[in-house]
This record gives structure tokens, sequence and C-alpha cells, in this order.
């Protein structure tokens, strides 16, 4: 008997979100659902790791096995449970501010260690859940909020570049206004072996209403991507103006998984001891 | 033989240092000597000292011996051995010599610090430099420890074996060399200075440090996943953990820092595998929220924190029981949860054991405290003791159509599902939740899952493994983690005096068994609570649980200087008891 394809809905948990109408997040959940549903993961092989924000809370949405931590620590979590059980399909989900701000460290690193998981970040340029502050990619002259009443006069952090610097093996930019590219991405994403990060620009409707016209401004990119060129991908990701979209750069590299096979009863260990 | 230097076979032992500057080879002479006073069936300790330079600095190996188990060091040394003068005097406090000490030193070394002098010592001298010059790369801590081996009675057979083991990584030549400078030191001067019998060869002896110990106690625990960043005085867990681990299937990550070490474990331990990491108070202090993740996520995790100098920075390389205060009440929010202390190096591998499989069957966070003196110490001991319970955590293996992963039960447990079981899917939160996972800020949830998460560990039956006690009497010295070894040593001395004394050494310091406590301390007219920090940390969290009578005592010292037997015996005199 043919096993029916697995449809997105099928990944949705029965958790409503806690999202505003028309937050960018909204997208991104349906287009992880479906590309889970494109590849057919057996949805309790994969667990689904946040932090904390409003993008943060999509693990409960999902029907699978998620974990929901603290604050710019996911990759940690996640890096920590792929660790300890390769088996399973590891899918990290956050805001710009958990990933690039507080869990700034964790992103250089979880891109050098190269352990085969997917990182989406939810950009949306503000921290969401705190009502509306600069986050490390918001514009350095972005006034609207009370705690840097004259913008940040900071410039912006560049996910994608520093992913490349740190050594990530796949790059990728989407948008949620545009679900089926987006989806597209996030399949090759998963099936990346090794690190892969996929930068999102999902908007946010209520503290940074001026996203809505990210719709004129997000573009594909022209070049003949991915490459697996890091020169090129450098000059590509510098010259960029942060809204184009599409997967930027892709290369194997090795990945990092640690696998002992058992050799050594614990009582042999003890042996070192005696005298 | 020359009865006038010598002591009589005492059961306190013998105590020896030896100090050195960088390069001199005193800590590995240090080794020697205890190794070979394992072969002679003695039981010991030593404990190390390093002035502040990161390699190469002046150092000192502090070692105890006895027939009896060594809980501690003495008040005094009975032998200082000298391999020069550099920078003597950074030990001088660590090292207290008296009159009936004796000093080993070379003439070649210079005048005799003032300082050494003054203490009334005898001084023996022998020539290292010269007899070691004699030899191609002769070594004159070679030289002196052969001298130092005739001062304490060891057999040359048992010291000669002891250089074959502890250097036997250095090649035959380095070898050879060494029993030849053994035996010209050995051959000098021939009066002993103690006459402690040799109990002869014993069976079941152990030789290992408290670090090592607390990681063997993780890995019989279950452990088989580590995450950990390096601190000193943790590393030595770690270092020895990572290459054993590989070898039974596990495995250990160097973290970017203690958030992703803590993080790390958090997840993998979420994944089923029993996970622990190692650090010292300025990464505790960065762990800190992380746990609380653990806690309410109900994600069982061990942290082993070995107690160092704080605060801030510190004193990294010296003891102090200082953190009893972030382990029991760092943590935001309502949040019990387990702290134990090892007592001992031989009870580092039951209480670290008994740490995790805690943690594991109560889905919680254990916290288990040793510190630089327990962990960085040699001893050779009988074969340590572990539990004999198999606590484990309870598994969903096949969850039911209504799997609620925080469920209400009878012990307040709830078993977990693991990621690949099917129909047990649900997402672990740091958020307050229902039974089932779901994030909630309803007064009714947040009171059901508070009581759950305290009643879980109000209700179990810890038994007696709580605290060590001992002895009778009207007076009680109440202690915890490696200080018990002092107080033990206290309590034996007052027996000898024919004094009773009751010693109540804490191992599980929360939830705090307050009833059991309070029997122990029933018709007890002088209680003294004994710690090594400067605040009173025990003592204050013992008012504060309502376990202490008023007229009980505080004997509060910081590190690093560590707790002399002396200085308690004295807080207890008549005189100063109310
Ligand atoms: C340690 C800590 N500091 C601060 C916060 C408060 N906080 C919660 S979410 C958040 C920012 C979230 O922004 P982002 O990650 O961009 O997610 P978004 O809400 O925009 O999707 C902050 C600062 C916290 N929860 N924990
Ligand atoms: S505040 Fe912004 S990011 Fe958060 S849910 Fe609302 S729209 Fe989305
Ligand atoms: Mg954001």
């Amino acid at each position: 008997m043919a096993v029916p394809a697995p449809k997105a809905k099928n990944y949705k948990s029965d958790i409503k979100p806690v999202w505003c109408p028309g937050c960018g997040h909204f997208a991104v959940l349906a287009a992880l659902t479906k590309a889970m549903a494109h590849l057919g993961l057996i949805k309790e092989n994969v667990a689904v790791v946040s932090g904390i924000g409003c993008s943060s809370r999509l693990p409960a949405y999902i029907d699978s096995y998620g974990f929901h931590g603290i604050h710019g620590r996911a990759l940690a979590a996640a890096s920590g449970l792929k660790a300890a059980r390769p088996d399973l399909t590891v899918i990290v989900a956050g805001g710009d501010g958990d990933g690039f701000s507080i869990g700034g460290n964790h992103f250089l690193h979880a891109c050098r260690r190269n352990m085969d998981m997917t990182y989406i970040v939810m950009d949306n340029e503000v921290y969401g859940m705190t009502k509306g502050q600069a986050s490390p990619t918001t514009r350095p002259t972005w006034s609207d909020s009370k705690m840097t009443p004259h913008g940040t006069g900071i410039p912006r952090f560049n996910p994608a570049a520093i992913a490349l610097a740190a050594g990530a093996g796949f790059i990728a930019r989407g948008y949620a206004g545009e679900p089926s590219e987006l989806t597209r991405l996030l399949v090759e994403a998963i099936q990346h072996p090794g690190f892969a990060f996929v930068q999102v620009l999902s908007g946010c409707v209520t503290f940074r209403p001026d996203q809505r016209g990210w719709k004129e401004l997000v573009h594909p990119f022209i070049d003949d991507l991915p490459t697996e060129d890091r020169t090129k991908a450098a000059q590509i990701i510098q010259a960029d103006d942060g809204k184009a979209t599409g997967v930027i750069y892709a290369v194997r590299f090795p990945v990092w998984q640690p696998e002992n096979p058992k050799e050594v009863e614990l009582s042999d260990l003890e042996e070192e001891f005696h005298r | 033989m020359n009865n006038d230097s010598q002591a009589s076979a005492s059961d306190d032992g013998f105590s020896v240092a030896i100090t050195g500057s960088g390069g001199s080879g005193a800590v590995t002479a240090g080794r020697i000597l205890l190794e070979a006073a394992a072969q002679c069936g003695f039981q010991g300790l030593m404990t190390r000292s390093a002035g502040p330079q990161i390699r190469g600095g002046e150092s000192a190996a502090m070692i105890r011996f006895s027939p009896d188990p060594v809980a501690c060091m003495g008040d005094e040394y009975d032998l200082l051995v000298a391999l020069d003068w550099l920078n003597i005097e950074r030990f001088a406090d660590e090292i207290p010599l008296s009159a009936k000490s004796l000093i080993l030193c070379d003439p070649a070394a210079g005048e005799i610090p003032a300082l050494l002098r003054s203490n009334g010592a005898e001084i023996r001298e022998v020539p290292f430099k010269v007899f070691a010059s004699g030899l191609p790369e002769g070594r004159l801590n070679m030289v002196a420890l052969g001298a130092a081996a005739v001062v304490c009675g060891l057999e040359l057979s048992a010291m000669e074996a002891s250089v074959r083991q502890v250097l036997q990584g250095k090649g035959e030549q380095v070898v050879e060399t060494a029993l030849r400078a053994l035996g010209l030191g050995y051959n000098h001067d021939h009066r002993p200075r103690i006459t402690i019998p040799s109990p002869g060869r014993q069976d079941n002896r152990w030789s290992i440090t408290g670090n090592q110990a607390c990681g063997l106690g993780a890995l019989l625990g279950g452990v088989r996943f580590v995450a950990a960043y390096p601190i000193t005085p943790a590393s030595e867990i770690l270092e020895w953990l990572a290459p054993r681990l590989e070898k039974l299937g596990g495995s250990l990550l160097q973290a970017e820092d203690e958030l992703a070490s803590i993080n790390m474990i958090i997840g993998a331990s979420f994944g089923g595998v029993p996970s622990l990491t190692a650090t010292s108070g300025p990464g505790l202090s960065l762990m800190v929220e992380g746990l609380g993740l653990a806690l309410v996520s109900e994600t069982p995790v061990t942290v082993i924190n070995v107690m160092r100098g704080g605060p801030s920075t510190g004193i990294p390389t010296k003891s102090e029981q200082s953190d009893l205060n972030i382990a029991l009440y760092g943590l935001h929010g309502d949040a019990p949860h387990l702290v134990l202390a090892p007592l001992s190096i031989r009870d580092a591998v039951f209480t670290t054991q008994w740490a995790v499989q805690l943690a594991e069957h109560l889905q919680t966070i254990s916290l288990v405290l040793s510190d630089q003196s327990l962990g960085q110490s040699q001893a050779i001991i009988e074969a340590p003791p572990r539990c004999k319970q198999s606590l484990q955590r309870a598994v969903e293996r096949s969850p039911g159509g209504d799997y609620r992963r925080y469920q209400l039960t009878q012990d307040n447990i709830s078993a977990m599902t693991l990621p690949g079981t099917p129909g047990g899917m649900y997402t672990a939160d740091g958020l307050e939740h229902n039974t089932r996972g779901t994030p909630s800020s309803m007064a009714a949830d947040h009171r059901e899952q508070l009581n759950k998460r305290l009643r879980k560990l109000e209700k179990y039956d810890f038994g007696d493994d709580w605290a060590e006690i001992e002895g009778e009497g009207e007076q009680c010295i109440i202690t915890w983690g490696s200080s018990a070894g002092v107080v033990k040593e206290v309590a034996r001395r007052l027996r000898q005096q024919g004094e009773e004394a009751r010693v109540i050494a804490l191992r599980l310091l929360a939830p705090l068994r307050r009833q059991r406590l309070r029997q122990a301390l029933e018709g007890m007219r002088k209680i003294l609570v004994v710690e090594q920090n400067h605040g009173g940390q025990l003592f204050h969290y013992l008012h504060a649980q309502g376990a202490l009578p008023p007229s009980a005592q505080s004997l509060a010292q910081p590190g690093p200087l560590p707790l002399r037997p002396g200085r308690i015996l004295r807080a207890l005199e008549p005189e100063n008891r109310r």
C-alpha cells in the first residue's frame, strides 16, 4: 500500500502561534513545514531548537521534538543535542537579536564547528518580543526606539559575511514574502551536510511597519550562484544591498560529529588507580 | 642511631614538604615519595602549591602519610626538604615548622633564610648538588629524595620502584640516572627521623586525585557527554575524561564558553544522554541562567564546580569553600535543586556518582562542590566505595495517546520521552508551562509546576547518605565538603585526649535534611560550624533553615591557607565555650 505523501499541515502542532497577525514569522513556519513535508522527514526524528524572541517561539508550533531554551543559546543547545544524537535532524530557529547579539559568539563557533544542522534566522532588524529595540542588523539611523532615540549610530552586522568568515559551508538568504523560494532554500539547507545558515528577511509588522516596503526592495541575486569560491562569495556579499535572495555559497566541508565506538568497559579504566 | 632526633612512632603519621624553584622537580619528588609510601602500605595525601607564575615558578609538594587514612595535612611538618631557597618565603605560611621539625638542605644553596632558622628546627645538610653533578644529567631532586627517604623511614626498594613508576615515560636513561642519584642521597646519612612501622604491601589500595575521582564518579553515574570550557582548577577533570569518554563510546566537546557548555549539556541530556560539565567559580557564574533552564524544563544535568578563591577571578590556584551561596541561591525564581559536596578524595567517587544519578532520577540539576585542595591533591586510599543504588531517568518509550511530559504524578516525577520516540513529541521549555509543556502564564499552572518541582525533591527519600555522622558526646562540629577531613582529624585528636565529639559532615546541602540534622544535634551543648570561607556561608544557611540553636558558633576561615586541626581545637577549648 502506498504511503500518502506527507503534507505540510501534518507537521504543524495544534498550538496557536502568539504572533501578531501579519508577522513574517508565520510564513517562515509555513515554509519550514512545507520543506519538511517535501523531504518526508519523520517527525519524531526531528528536533527544532530555539532561544528567546518572537521568532524563537517556532518549535512549539511544529509537531516534532522541540527545545525552547534561553536567549541566545539555541545553537549551543542544538550542538550538544546533535553531538549526543547524530541520528536526529536538527533545525535551529531564532531571531536577529537572539542569534547575532546575545548569541553572537555561538554563531561564530557553530559556523566553524560545522555540525550537521540548519540555522534559520528570522531577521526583522528589531527586537520584536521586547517591543521594538534596535538589533545588530538595524540600520544606524533608525530612531523609532526610545532606547536609541538618535539611532544606534553603529554600522550594521552583516550576517552572511560573518558566516562566511567564520567558516560556514552553506549560506543563503530568503524572504518571508517569497514563500516558495524560501521553501526551496530550506529544503536545500536541510539537505546540506554540515552547518547551513539561512537568513530570512521576516518583517515585524508591529515595530517595523516600514518593512512592508521590502516587497519592492527584495530581488534575486543576479550572479551565477551558489558558488563554491569563497573569494567570489565574499565579493558578492560585500557588494550586496542585503535584500538579494538565494543560495550564495555551498561547499562541503568536513562535518564535525563525535562518533566513538565503545572500546572498553568502565571497570578497565579503573585499573590505572590500582596500587 | 641518634635517639634524640628520632620522634616516637605516632599515628599522626609523617608530614613532609618539598620545595624548590621552577624546574627543580619538587613536585616530581613528592609524587615519588607518595607512591613509595603506598608501596610500603601507607595511606597518604599530597597537595601542591605553586607561585603565581604560569609555568616554571617555585613550587611545593606537601605530603602526609600514615598507616591510617589521612584526612588532611597536619599542623606542622616533620620534614622540609629544601631543594633551594629561592622564594621560599612564599611558602612559609603554608609549611609551618617547629623545633621538632627537620630541615634537609644543601650547604651549596647558600645561607638558610632567617625565617626558617627562627623556628628552632634541626638542620641536616646534604650536598645535593655535589652528588648530582657527579652524575651525567644528575638531578639534585633525586639526591634529596634519597636523603628524605631515610628520614621518613621508607625502604630503598620501595623508593626505587616508585622512581621507575613515575619516571617510566622519560626513558631508561633518565630512570637509571635518577636511581643512582637516589642511592647517593639514601646512603649519605642513615639516621631516620621516625619509626612508623611499614604496614607492608596492602591489597585494594588506590592512588587517585580528587579531580580524577570526580571524573570517575561521573562515568560511574552514567555520564557519556561532557561539554566544557577550560578553567583552573577544574581542567584536569576534563582532561582525564576526554580520552576515556571516547573509549566508552561517549564524547567531550570543548565549548566556546561556559554559556555554551551548560546549554550544550542540556541539549545532549534532552537527547537522552546523561551529561555533565565541570568548571570553577567564574564559569559557574556564567552558567546560572542555563541551570534555571535545565531545572524548569526538567532536563537533568550535573555541574562539578571546583571551588577556588573568589569572588571574581579571585585566587585561581588556591582553595576556598566560598561558592556555597551561589550554588544554593544563585538562580532567579523559586528554583529548588540539588547541591552536594564530596567529603574527601575517596568520597568524591561516590558523591559525584550519586549526584549524577539523583539528577537523572529527579530530572533536575545537581551541583557538586569540590574544591582546589581536594581536586588537585593526590591520595593513597583504600578502594573508594560507590553507590549501591542504580537510579535512572524515567523514560517513556511507548507513550500513549495523551502523553503529557510534565504530568503530575505521585512522586512528582514524570517520565520523559526522548527524541526519536513516536507519539511522544513535546517542546521542552524554559517558559512556565502546563502538564503538556505548552507555555502558560496562568497562576494555576505556575503553582502546580512550582509545587511539582519542589515536592519531587522534598518527598524523595535520600536515605542515610546526606551526611557522615560519627562520634558521640555533647560537642559537635558541623562541616561540609573537603573541610570534613580536618574536622575528622580534630575529633580523632579529641578522642585521643579522652574527649568525645560528634562530627556531622554534610554531603547533601540541598535539599537540607533539616529534621535529620536536628535529630543529630539533639543533646549537644556546644555546636561549631566549620568551613573555609569568610562569610560563614554554611552557618548562615543552617540558621536560615532553622536547623541550628542560637548558641551555635561559626568558625569560618577563608582560603587560601588550609584549615588546620589546631585552629579548630582552639575554637573548641573550654574558655571559648558558651
Ligand atoms: C538574558 C536575557 N536578556 C534579555 C531578554 C529579553 N529579550 C527577550 S527576546 C529579546 C530579543 C528578541 O529579538 P529577536 O531575537 O530579534 O527576536 P524577534 O522577537 O525579533 O523575533 C530580548 C532582548 C531575555 N529573555 N533574556
Ligand atoms: S512583535 Fe513583530 S516579530 Fe513579534 S510577533 Fe509581532 S510582528 Fe512578529
Ligand atoms: Mg528580531
